[in-house]
């Protein structure tokens, strides 16, 4: 049967060398009902897309520091391209910290205070629920989604805009300063975040809380297609 | 040329690595007061004169090597 009305938003993932996020975050927005897209590092433009999401991983092996080679793949010069004409992107772990590194977030990300890979299930504040990434979310919320990570410490930059904080630990795992587990960008379209929404997208996985971020992205993206058609 | 690049967490900047080497030293009986921990990168460039061959490593640094909020670098150039 054919099938009228809007197209399923299309929102991109990005697979660098040494991603391992990237399956999961597309089953995960398929299952959102976007039209999840994988894309590749070496591609110079991204497809005809209404986000874009850089999954988690250990992109180049995290040598020098993390993201920071990934910076300079070609596709990364396509989602910055993407984010300056008002995309969305949303860097997920390793995609927030190329997302730093690229200077389309503020501030870096730097060992755990702790020195030990943390992976467990964190509580998390919602800060903002008037972003693209968190409508279907209220200001104050906790949610329960998990992190792994060996270099999750944010450090902000001196004149961050406490307004770019969109997520904050109840239970700081990592030693980030003010708590913040995730910002934005200063017009509210890039987001990073260390926990892993992808992970927690059903109940049989702990904890389904991931996918109120999620599908706050499908449904921003929806709203794009929808503008675009 | 050859040039070798130090890396090293900004002042002010936690740096956990430093401390835990800090605490194992002071298990070993030496006195410490502090310790930061960076990184070293040695070059070897085709560039064969200094002034230009430190020019283009601080390139590098400021594109790649180093973030400058977290961290400080410095060059140096030998033949």
């Amino acid at each position: 049967m054919a099938v009228s009305g809007p197209r399923r938003p299309r929102v991109g993932v990005v697979t660098y060398p040494g991603s391992q996020d990237d399956r999961d975050a597309l089953w995960a927005l398929g299952a959102l009902d976007a039209e999840a897209l994988p894309v590749w590092h070496s591609d110079p433009e991204l497809p005809e897309l209404d986000a874009v999401v850089l999954p988690g991983g250990f992109s180049y092996g995290d040598y020098l520091r993390c993201g920071a080679i990934a910076r300079f793949s070609p596709v990364t010069a396509a989602v910055r391209d993407f984010a300056e004409r008002g995309g969305l992107v949303l860097g997920i772990c390793n995609g927030f910290q190329i997302l730093c590194e690229a200077d389309l977030l503020p501030g870096a990300l730097l060992q755990n205070a702790s020195l030990r890979f943390v992976c467990r299930d964190v509580r998390l504040r919602v800060e903002r629920d008037d972003l693209p990434f968190t409508s279907r979310c209220r200001e104050g919320q906790r949610l329960v989604i998990p992190v792994k990570h060996g270099d999750g410490r944010y450090l902000p930059p001196p004149d961050l805009d406490p307004a770019q904080v969109v997520l904050r630990y109840v239970d700081n795992p990592n030693g980030s300063v003010d708590d913040i587990a995730g910002v934005c960008s200063a017009a509210g379209n890039v987001m990073g975040l260390m926990p892993h929404p992808e992970h927690a997208v059903d109940p049989l996985l702990g904890s389904d809380h991931g996918a109120l971020l999620l599908a706050s992205l499908v449904d921003a993206a929806r709203e794009r297609a929808l503008a675009t058609a | 040329m050859r040039a070798t690049v130090l890396v090293r967490p900004k002042a002010g900047i936690l740096d956990p690595q430093g401390e835990a080497v800090g605490s194992a030293l002071g298990h070993l009986g030496f006195a410490v007061r502090d310790v930061r921990v960076g990184k070293v990168i040695d070059l070897e460039l085709e560039v064969a004169d200094a002034t230009a061959a430190k020019a283009e490593v601080e390139q590098m640094c400021e594109r790649l090597l180093a973030n400058s909020l977290i961290e400080s670098y410095e060059i140096e150039v030998t033949p």
